[in-house]
């Protein structure tokens, strides 16, 4: 039976991971290859690593913090952060990554999803996307706008219509972030969750708000998502992905165990 | 010696990568020669079905049939196994080897009453692992491995394991020194590691 992936993130500043809260307050939280391997240890199913200033700053993505995280990886790896061009997708090909993950350059020119995926697959390219809902709309969910640049800017587009698109111009997965639940561990936003995954075929990695194994199982069964991402709570051993994933197969999610 | 075939399509990085850290030596080709001659060919390939035909346009699929027919161990990964198939309706103008009868197909939107997602993308679990399989030997009995594809090869005679996604596909295919995974052993940590190992001690 096709499992839930609970997939751990590293967000990358200046070679360290770092979190924040709602985007902003940073701390650090340790070196992304040995927490990749940590991760990936304790059962995480996939690697996500984003270098969240890339975009914001004008800078390439960490090319060595990516061959030294995928040297002794055996898990899927994906890379996401400034990424511009097909070119700079094949670099971090080429560095170890399986997928790349774009955002702001996607919603720029969305032909990169097409040209990167002609080179290197679909499954090669994850859209991410960063969520607001439109607290004043009468549908705050379905008018749930995209924003842009590590969530500094709106781009008035609606979630769900970009979602779509971004399915129908070649992208393998969708990377769902709620920019008002994330890093609050208060619990994924399953209505918006299950609105982008009931409206595309593509599988949907739900982001934001993860805090215990209860809004794991709350954004697979009622959520509809096929993946969640989680960063702080692995950080800090909360708690692990073999411990979450015991909750989750009492709850009745089908996991990866043993792992 | 295993010689990896490059035809440019996606995770050979991973697999190359791989085989190395299990010990094996390795080296990345496109030179019909060495494929003719080595004594072990992996082929591995994630993406469309289509970039197999460069391996016809630089005359390894033919250096391949050859190099099975004397008795050289060879190891398909993901599309590398569809090849091994008579072809793909996603590119039916591209022959694949024939090594194993039928065509490799789309999965289907929906099954059993309901929509299936595609890709079908994830870990998913290994079924009817046959006990005579080299490959897949000594693995724990419902090992799941990493998926990311949307064709897929039918059931045959020489399926070595099975996978259900709407419907049960070939996970793995095997006949004497003919073999091929569906799933990406690169990525498939342990049982992965499993996996090529026992086809590096082939």
């Amino acid at each position: 039976m096709l499992t839930k992936r609970i997939i751990a993130c590293l967000d990358v500043r200046g070679g360290r991971v770092v979190k924040g809260i709602q985007f902003v307050d940073i701390i650090d939280a340790g070196d992304p290859a040995e927490l990749a391997h940590r991760h990936a240890a304790a059962g995480a199913d996939e690697i996500v690593l984003l270098d969240i200033t890339a975009t914001h700053e004008g800078r390439g993505t960490l090319i060595d913090t990516v061959q030294r995280t995928a040297a002794t990886l055996f898990v899927p790896f994906t890379v996401g952060g400034g990424i511009r061009s097909a070119e700079d997708a094949a670099a971090v090909f080429d560095a170890g990554a399986d997928k790349v993950s774009i955002n702001s350059s996607a919603v720029a020119r969305p032909e990169l999803i097409g040209e990167i995926g002609s080179s290197f697959g679909a499954q090669a390219v994850i859209v991410a996307i960063d969520a607001r809902r439109a607290k004043d709309s009468a549908d705050p969910v379905g008018d749930a706008e995209v924003y842009v640049s590590g969530g500094r800017k709106p781009t008035g587009r609606r979630v769900v219509e970009w979602a779509i698109e971004a399915e129908q111009r070649g992208a393998g997965e969708i990377l769902l972030t709620s920019m008002d639940t994330d890093g609050m561990r208060n619990g994924f936003d399953c209505e918006l969750t299950a609105r982008v995954s009931e409206a595309v075929q593509i599988p949907v990695i739900a982001s934001g708000g993860a805090g215990t194994a209860a809004h794991f199982a709350e954004v697979f069964q009622r959520g509809k998502a096929d993946a969640a991402l989680a960063a702080s709570i692995f950080h800090f051993g909360v708690t692990d992905s073999r411990a979450l994933k015991d909750e989750l197969r009492r709850a009745g999610v089908p996991v990866r165990l043993p792992c | 010696m295993i010689q990896v075939i490059d035809y440019k399509a996606g995770n050979l990085t991973s697999v190359v990568k791989t085989l190395r850290y299990l010990g094996a030596e390795t080296n990345v080709t496109q030179d019909p020669e060495l494929v003719r001659s080595a004594s072990k060919i992996v082929l591995p390939g994630v993406g469309h079905f289509q970039a197999t035909q460069l391996l016809a346009d630089l005359g390894i699929t033919d250096a391949v049939r050859e190099s099975i027919a004397r008795g050289a161990w060879f190891l398909g990964i993901c599309v590398g196994l569809q090849w091994l198939f008579e072809g793909s309706t996603e590119a039916p103008a591209t022959a694949g080897l024939g090594q194993f009868g039928g065509m490799c197909e789309r999965f289907p939107a929906m099954y059993d009453g309901a929509e299936l997602k595609s890709p079908h993308v994830g870990w998913n679990s290994l079924e009817n692992v046959r006990d005579d399989s080299r490959l897949l030997r000594g693995l724990p009995a419902g090992g799941f491995v990493y998926y990311t594809h949307s064709w897929r090869a039918p059931v045959v005679a020489s399926t070595a394991a099975e996978t259900h996604y709407g419907g049960s596909f070939t996970a793995a295919v095997e006949r004497d020194n003919v073999m091929g995974v569906q799933f990406h052993p690169e990525k498939s940590s342990a049982v992965g590691l499993h996996v090529l190992q026992n086809f590096v001690e082939l």
